[in-house]
């Protein structure tokens, strides 16, 4: 297995390898992103997705790539606050933007946003691996507002896919967290 | 991904420079479609433009003569919950609120929306033959897989659809596009910005390539109170429509003044047909006329296989759909069972 010996390349994906085409291989650009509270100043290639700048520039492995085109939410990440798939976001057009990632939900003390409480609480998973895309949806949707019903719960997460099933748990999760929410 | 340059131009006329000397370069915002198109091949832009940080284009403001002005670049989450558009247009509000997800609907704006790709598999696949991706190479969806694809205006050459639900909504609103170009500035027409393929499919809108979307136009609000988005897919959300109904009725007493009907999923673009609308001046509202409706709208409609029954669940929507509006009880976009 000769490819699994090659090293990873900083700024590509490693599935992906580097973009093809003619022409020289543009400069990289300078972008300020901060992520997590943390403010970082970047070098990123153009077509680097801001979920390849995450995971593989940054190790921030928590954010997932399920399907790469939008379709299952794994990538979910807070852009200034609101959600979106990282995988459909080029880094560069996000310079000067403020990224939460899940690492950045628990307090500095390790304790976890009442969000990740809720799915342990809940069960509201079983391999894991939607999970930060989920629990990251789902803090936007609390500050959305504009669910409060089972059923819009369901149909504003409809953006994240569970291949395992733990739907009804996950909205159990949210739904306890809506309630905790109200009841401040 | 192909490489490619990146500018960020802040303003207009800079941007509309960055793409008239480059015939492959292509603007972005929202990117929910173009990147995932890249990712593809499909699209291989040599040079892209970034527009999210033009001033001006992401603000909502009075129209002349009680419309609303949405600039491009308002993301359809703004567009949709936003108070004007939802007390004075709630079909629009409806419309976006009924496609893609939370997450797609922050990025995507409403320029992009109007720009989207049809999602044809023959088109996203790049080892196909496809005349809208590769012109002249042929269509093999027509005697292909072909459950998702258009009943009315196809042509030999492409039986895509438009993917967009908020576009159906816009049609049947009568909004106007507002570009700039070259030359200058320009209004079109929803119904005349999206086109049918003909013999030439590689063209999914009469908008150059060298012009920008500035902002969509809605006239005077007249349907705010008797309309519905009946959206039918193959799951209850996060999908694209197989059919799907844009109702409006404007009533005088128990007798409908005007009425616009736009479908979507069916083809190349929102389907409106006038005549059929016309049917509904000065009635009063009832089952008969809808089927009659239905029926007109639905004359010549052709199916190739796979999409055939396209056909009748259309005729049906659009029933069900005149039914909803003319009683005022639009289809929830959250409790999908159909009243």
């Amino acid at each position: 297995m000769a490819d699994l010996e090659l090293p990873l390349r900083q700024g590509f994906a490693p599935d992906a390898g580097p973009a093809q085409g003619p022409g020289p291989l543009p400069d990289e650009i300078p972008i300020t992103l901060t992520i997590n509270g943390e403010r970082r100043a970047l070098h990123v290639r153009p077509w680097t997705t801001l979920l390849d700048l995450l995971r593989e520039d940054l190790s921030l492995y928590g954010t997932k790539k399920g399907c790469d085109h939008g379709q299952c939410g794994a990538c979910t990440v807070l852009l200034d606050g609101e959600r979106i798939n990282s995988c459909l976001a080029l880094a560069v057009m996000k310079d000067g933007c403020e990224v939460t990632t899940i690492e950045g939900l628990a307090g500095p003390d390790g304790t976890l946003h009442p969000m990740q409480e809720a799915f342990i609480e809940h069960d509201a998973f079983q391999c894991g691996y939607c999970t930060p895309g989920q629990i990251c949806s789902a803090v936007a949707l609390v500050k959305e507002g504009h669910a409060t019903s089972r059923a819009e719960i369901r149909e504003h997460m409809s953006g994240n896919l569970c291949r395992c099933g733990a739907y009804t748990n996950i909205v159990d999760a949210i739904e306890d967290v809506l309630a905790k929410e109200a009841a401040k | 991904m192909n490489r490619f340059s990146y500018a960020r131009p802040g303003s207009v006329e800079d941007a509309l420079r960055e793409v008239s000397s480059n015939p492959a370069a292509k603007f972005i915002a929202g990117g929910t479609n173009l990147v995932d198109l890249m990712k593809y091949n499909v699209e291989r832009p040599t040079h892209l433009v970034d527009v999210t940080r033009l001033p001006g284009l992401k603000e909502i403001g009075e129209a002349g003569e009680g419309g609303l002005r949405i600039g491009a670049l308002v993301s359809n989450t703004a567009a949709a919950y936003d108070e004007r558009v939802k007390e004075r247009y709630p079909l629009l509000s409806s419309a976006i609120l009924a496609g893609a997800s939370a997450q797609l609907r922050n990025s995507a704006t409403m320029g992009g929306n109007l720009l989207q790709r049809t999602r044809c598999y023959y088109f996203y696949d790049d080892a196909t033959p496809c005349n809208k991706r590769a012109p002249g190479s042929g269509c093999p969806a027509k005697e292909g897989v072909n459950r998702i694809h258009a009943i009315l205006g196809t042509s030999e050459h492409c039986i895509a659809t438009h993917p967009s639900d908020m576009a159906v909504a816009l049609a049947a609103l009568e909004a106007v596009v507002k570009v700039a170009g070259p030359n200058g500035e320009r209004s079109i027409p929803l119904a005349d910005f999206h086109r049918l393929p003909g013999n030439m499919p590689e063209k999914d809108t009469n908008l150059h390539g060298d012009e920008i979307i500035l902002a969509i136009e809605l006239p005077e609000p007249r349907f705010a109170k008797n309309y519905t988005y009946l959206k039918l897919r193959d799951r209850l959300s996060y999908a694209f429509a197989l059919v799907s109904v844009a109702a409006a009725m404007e009533m005088d007493g128990d007798k409908v003044v005007e009425a616009r009907i736009a479908l979507g999923g069916v083809a190349h673009k929102p389907w409106r047909l006038p005549e059929a609308e016309e049917l509904l001046r000065g009635k009063v509202p009832e089952r008969a006329l809808f089927e009659a409706v239905a029926e007109r709208i639905l004359d010549g409609a052709k199916g190739y296989g796979h999409n055939d029954f396209k056909i009748d669940l259309a005729r049906r929507a659009v029933i069900r759909a005149l039914s909803q509006a003319a009683a005022g009880t639009p289809q929830s976009q959250v409790d999908k069972r159909i009243q």
